[in-house]
């Protein structure tokens, strides 16, 4: 008999509220189903009525662990719309903010994923190691979150050449760090256990669900706006695309971990060929037309659609974010696992699904509903790695 | 003093809930858990029942599709409870004020005790609020 699990609204740590809803027969999970637009705010319709240098401000605030994507796409698309040039000291600006954010971001995704399984070190070690990222990002743009770094035409704050130096000690800190956490991840048996071959969500699916950024590579779809349509200074930078090739948990884990690597190899490579110079082009007017932007956020490819008529407002401004596709591909890699993984795999496109906040259990037979106290799915999870555990030891004693 | 009082004041239980917010808040809610703010030492820990909980931590301007929510929250919560506003769009709907589907601020639908502004505060910012509303107690 097919039973329902409703998962959210609400977790205490989340990107956006969302409601699965899990058929189950048994443990098996037979279905999904995915509701979104509980935390809708109408910002395309509040960005038509702000001035174009005001929009950043807002677009920023569409997701507080993108904010700095959100706004590279959008600028982006204004000055292709206009034609603007961006000094090239801003543009390394620009790549130096974006990719510390996607260190915070994957380390933030591993720590709640460590979370989920069980591993609290994992999760405590991650959020510790993320740390210094913000110290950077403090000391660089002059607030942890919500950099206000870019404008229309080039960057706010120049970086001054006194914090090179700390931001160079603190990435040699981190990425020695990083590579400890990404040996104590691979190495790992029960960490393998848990994640490998589960949530599969392959090439093939990948093409068809229209999957980006880490969801994708990790299942050898080859996408990377970074590389694909090289935005300011990415066609002067030498990084790697990470690609894996089963498309499970386990690999979306190392994409994430290895991309660190090209993000602090990034970084380093901007800060030694900047140059002193203008920071912001003046911009006068937008032209009528209309502009795309592209970019890599953390998650995928963020797309910015504006529209002038040249006046001093947005006509038409259009966003698409990545996690709208990633999170459609749960309908897809749930199916077939057990509840106790369902969490796991939800979480693993980073949604930033790591904790429910309660879940109610439905029975179809008699309609029956009762609210279970909060983190049953992740006490599952966690039960299921501590049995897995046993187990090893166990054949480790037999063996 | 009375005696629920008191134990409240000793250990106070959070229950988060996002009624719209970017995230960011919310990530420095956690970031105070984790070991370089730690605020567990003090006894503070997110819980996961509104049941268990002494205080409610909201983020995020009201939404429309999560108000019905956030007062039935506030209706199961065990009395007394504090409730804290966090960030910018907690106490005053920030940025999104002029959104079609905002109804907020949280202080017009549920009595509020404490607010801490900021976009987003900052742990330290968090915890001084924290300790502020602990103080009035």
């Amino acid at each position: 008999m097919v039973k329902k699990i409703p998962i959210g609204p609400y977790h205490p740590v989340l990107e956006e509220p969302e409601f699965f809803e899990l058929h189950v027969e048994g443990e098996r999970v037979v279905g999904i189903d995915i509701t979104i637009g509980w935390s809708h705010r109408g910002i395309e319709l509040l960005s038509e009525h702000k001035t174009w240098d005001q929009v950043p401000f807002l677009v920023e605030r569409v997701c507080g662990i993108c904010s700095c994507s959100h706004p590279f796409a959008y600028v982006k698309a204004v000055e292709d719309c206009a034609g603007i040039e961006v000094p090239l000291r801003a543009q390394y600006i620009r790549l130096i903010v974006a990719e510390l954010e996607r260190l915070h971001s994957h380390l933030l995704w591993t720590g709640l994923a460590g979370h989920f399984i069980g591993y609290n070190t994992v999760f405590m070690w991650a959020w510790k190691y993320r740390e210094p990222v913000l110290d950077i990002l403090e000391a660089v743009t002059g607030n942890r979150n919500h950099y206000a770094m870019l404008r229309v035409g080039g960057v706010r704050r120049d970086l001054p050449e006194s914090e090179v130096p700390m931001v160079l000690e603190r990435l040699d800190e981190l990425e020695k760090n990083n590579e400890l956490l990404t040996k104590a991840i691979v190495d790992d048996p029960v960490i393998h256990a848990r994640t490998k071959g589960v949530g599969v969500f392959d090439r093939k699916m990948c093409r068809l669900y229209g999957a980006l950024g880490p969801t994708a590579r990790a299942g050898g779809y080859d996408v990377d706006a970074r590389r694909d349509h090289p935005i300011d200074a990415y066609d002067k930078v030498d990084f790697d695309v990470i690609l894996c090739e089963n498309g499970d948990v386990f690999d979306k884990a190392v994409v994430r971990q290895l991309e660190n690597f090209e993000a602090i190899k990034i970084i380093r490579q901007c800060l030694k060929q900047m140059e002193p110079g203008e920071i912001a082009t003046e911009v006068h007017e937008i032209p009528p037309g209309e502009g795309l932007g592209i970019y890599e956020a953390p998650r995928g490819e963020v797309l910015h659609y504006i529209r002038s008529d040249g006046g001093n407002m947005p006509l038409r401004h259009k966003i698409r974010a990545p996690s709208f596709n990633n999170i459609l591909t749960n309908e897809v890699s749930v199916v077939g696992e057990t509840v106790a993984d369902a969490g796991l795999i939800t979480a693993a496109v980073d949604p930033c699904y790591s904790c429910t906040e309660r879940v109610g259990i439905v029975d179809r037979g008699d309609g029956g509903r009762w609210v279970a106290s909060e983190g049953d799915l992740i006490r599952m999870s966690q039960e299921r790695t501590e049995k897995i555990r046993k187990e090893l030891q166990g054949n480790r004693r037999n063996g | 003093m009375s005696l629920a009082m008191k134990a409240l004041k000793k250990s106070p239980w959070v229950f988060h809930v996002n009624t719209g917010a970017c995230n960011n808040c919310d990530i420095e809610i956690l970031d105070c858990l984790t070991p370089r703010f730690d605020l567990e030492r003090f006894g503070i820990l997110l819980v996961g029942s509104i049941r268990h909980a002494d205080v409610l931590l909201v983020t995020g301007p009201v939404t429309r599709n999560c108000l019905p929510r956030i007062k039935r929250l506030y209706e199961q919560a065990p009395k007394p409870i504090k409730v804290v506003a966090l960030g910018a769009c907690g106490c005053r709907c920030g940025i999104f004020k002029d959104g079609y589907n905002i109804i907020g601020p949280l202080d017009k639908h549920i009595p509020v005790d404490a607010y801490i502004p900021g976009c987003p505060p900052k742990p330290e910012a968090i915890i001084m609020g924290v300790v502020k509303l602990l103080g009035t107690l």
